[in-house]
């Protein structure tokens, strides 16, 4: 296998973790975690496509790259902006606490 | 943008395009620099501007008779960005100006900061997220690539999303979380699908895309992955989990943006892809599951807003049935068996639609925004005398609905008018009953708030708290009217310079059968709204409703039981897990769809 398809495949599993968090999490923190491993992924991907340049002679592709470069940038401020509001919600309601510590907090009053 | 060499160098006039991306980016950028109290002074300053050069570019490719294009430093495509300016691109932009101009007044006296202090948080926000709607809502129009058009649509999110949440109550901030979040799927899916694009084509512009793409397994899954991450950023039914709440939560003049505006950038980005990259890829099966899903928006979101206790979530579930009512175009734009997407009647009509759908819905929610800072609720039942406290409200609320209804010469006449034909010429007559329900529906829920607003109820109009009651200026009243009235003349426009109208096909909106035609739509509606409405149970101690309501009630029962399970279908489709289903479904049936039609 080669390197190229190696990085395609864990870039493909990891959009598919992503995914599957970002659905199946009902805490906000987790599923902006979870968002950022389905970037991540997506991000790899189009890495992975700028070999194809290599394919043709050049080096590599370097329109993908900054694409890339932009994509995450873009990412980080959506993760950013996504933060702030929990931040804002948390201090509205409660402290940011994620569902498995309010499951453990319950347990401990049950006890 | 159909491919030619023109579009691919730069013409006269293409410096206008820049100065539509800079102007209102400028002006977010002063106004933030600013602050305090000139946050409010940079915007009025920017917004003639802005207006002008709308209608700049709208004179100027009128003159040219060809799209503009702009070569960013005169790099060609592939490896250069360009931006170009079609009719679509024009009559959006000139609209997003309007509705703007529109807003900005309206929040003027909302959003304004008080004397002696120096600065608060909403307003401060506000003056500045609302030019970089503006900027991010040209970027889309204008964008000639599908990155340019991936990186605009974050823009328009990271815009839009605080304006959900500017009162920072615990509620809308959980609102304002909920639509980041589903949106970032759908802007990871879009990306996804773009990356495998561009690994296929070696290219992400427009026109050369539509060139170079060839009906093969890459290009659908890629198809599928953009479509659905668009129809999630656009809360196309089963995936608008994020929109009442986010919709109804956010201040009057930032509903008014969200629900006019912003749903219509993704659904733009959603035509470009199929109008202007994928027209020759056959696809008339897939448009068949997109309109469907339109039409599931349509029947679902109104039977959904005449069951609302609150006037804002009311307008808010209207503006889901009237996305439906936008996707309906594909299929009348690709009949079954035809291997292209024709530039039509059908486009023209979607996009009157949403110009229409645009300047109607913000005035409908600044009349909300009115009246619930006149009542201090906003309670349909407890609407009765309102009519005259707040007459000038009452009237743009009724002009904008007749107008959403598409009462002649309304865009959404014409609109409907176009469809129509459209469903008749590709004998889709499945498209044309949703066209005529979506009507009727529409026309129920309008006239269930003004037949509230008009009651002569004393006593049912209890003021609210004499705390929670602003006056009402007299500009927030005319930029509503100004609003309504200009979507109900639109019809008169001739669209035909820059949209694809077919030739002598529009009938005159003023003769009596076109106004005929809409009574029988509007006796529908009132038929609709007297058994699916939530009535007030003082109105049975009054002989004449009593009466009327009684006449009714056998239709009333089954209809309220239908209304039951639709809301029970709503709170299980806005749960989140549900809705990622839902999203990953839509997507899979879409791509199989895709595949399995060639």
């Amino acid at each position: 296998m080669s390197t190229a398809t190696l990085a395609g495949l864990t870039g493909a599993i990891l959009a598919g973790v992503g995914l599957y968090g970002l659905i199946i999490h009902p805490d906000p923190l987790r599923r902006i975690l979870a968002f950022n491993v389905l970037g991540s992924g997506v991000f790899l991907l189009f890495g992975i496509i700028a070999r194809r340049g290599a394919a043709i002679g050049a080096l590599a592709d370097p329109v993908p790259q900054a694409m890339v470069i932009t994509g995450i940038v873009v990412a980080f401020a959506a993760t950013a902006l996504a933060v702030a509001l929990l931040i804002r919600l948390g201090a509205q309601t409660d402290p940011v606490v994620t569902q498995a510590d309010k499951q453990d907090l319950a347990r401990r009053a049950d006890d | 943008m159909q491919a030619s060499v023109a579009y691919l160098t730069g013409t006269d006039g293409g410096f206008l395009l820049v100065l539509a991306l800079v102007i209102p980016l400028a002006g977010a950028l002063l106004a933030f620099v600013c602050g305090g109290r000139q946050v409010e002074r940079v915007v009025f300053c920017v917004m003639p501007f802005g207006l002008a050069v709308a209608l700049a570019i709208a004179l100027t490719q009128r003159l040219v008779g060809a799209p503009l294009v702009y070569l960013i430093g005169r790099w060609t495509p592939p490896l250069g960005v360009a931006l170009r300016a079609d009719g679509l691109s024009v009559v959006m932009i000139v609209i997003t100006a309007v509705v703007m101009g529109g807003i900005c007044s309206f929040a003027s006296a909302d959003f304004c900061t008080p004397e002696g202090s120096s600065e608060s948080r909403a307003p401060f926000a506000f003056w500045i997220l609302l030019p970089a709607v503006w900027a991010a809502m040209n970027t889309i129009f204008l964008a000639g690539d599908l990155f340019t058009l991936y990186v605009a649509l974050e823009l328009l999110t990271f815009a839009a999303v605080p304006l959900v949440c500017l009162d920072g109550r615990a509620e809308t901030l959980q609102a304002a979380l909920r639509y980041l979040l589903f949106a970032l799927l759908g802007s990871a899916l879009y990306l996804a699908g773009t990356t495998l694009m561009y690994g296929d084509y070696g290219t992400l512009d427009i026109v050369l895309l539509s060139q170079r793409v060839r009906a093969e397994p890459v290009l659908f899954v890629a198809a599928a992955l953009m479509t659905t991450g668009l129809l999630a950023k656009t809360a196309l039914f089963p995936l608008h989990l994020w929109l009442p709440p986010a919709h109804a939560g956010a201040p009057a003049a930032a509903s008014a943006v969200l629900s006019g505006l912003v749903v219509k950038g993704s659904f733009f980005v959603a035509v470009r892809l199929w109008f202007d990259v994928m027209p020759h890829v056959p696809a008339s099966a897939a448009m068949q599951v997109l309109a469907g899903l339109g039409v599931g928006a349509i029947l679902f979101g109104s039977v959904e807003a005449l069951r609302q206790k609150r006037l804002k979530l009311l307008i808010a579930y209207s503006t889901l049935a009237q996305i439906g009512y936008l996707f309906l175009i594909f299929p009348l734009a690709c009949p079954p068996g035809s291997a292209q997407l024709v530039r039509d009647g059908a486009l023209a009509g979607g996009m009157l639609q949403a110009m229409s759908h645009a300047t109607a819905k913000a005035a409908m929610f600044m009349v909300a925004g009115l009246i619930y800072a006149e009542l201090g609720h906003d309670r349909i039942v407890g609407l009765g005398n309102v009519a005259r406290i707040l007459p000038t409200s009452v009237l743009a609320f009724g002009l904008a609905g007749l107008a959403l209804i598409g009462l002649p010469p309304s865009g959404a006449y014409v609109a409907k008018d176009l469809l129509l034909d459209a469903a008749s010429a590709t004998s889709q007559w499945w498209w044309a009953l949703a066209i005529q329900a979506g009507g009727i529906l529409a026309a129920g829920y309008v006239l269930l708030v003004i037949m509230h607003m008009l009651a002569p109820a004393p006593g049912l109009a209890a003021p609210g708290p004499a705390g929670s009651r602003k006056h009402v200026s007299r500009y927030q009243e005319a930029a509503a009217l100004a609003l309504a009235l200009c979507s109900l003349l639109l019809g008169l426009f001739p669209w035909g310079n820059y949209l694809p109208l077919p030739q002598g096909s529009l009938s005159n909106p003023l003769t009596f059968k076109a106004l005929s035609g809409s009574v029988w739509t509007i006796l529908a509606g009132a038929v609709l709204a007297i058994s699916l409405g939530r009535w007030d149970f003082r109105l049975n101690h009054r002989p004449l409703t009593r009466n009327l309501l009684l006449a009714f009630r056998p239709v009333r029962r089954t209809c309220l039981g239908i209304s039951r399970i639709n809301a029970e279908l709503d709170a299980r489709l806005r749960q989140w897990p549900v809705a990622g289903a839902c999203l990953l479904f839509v997507l899979i049936v879409f791509g199989i769809t895709l595949v399995v039609a060639r």
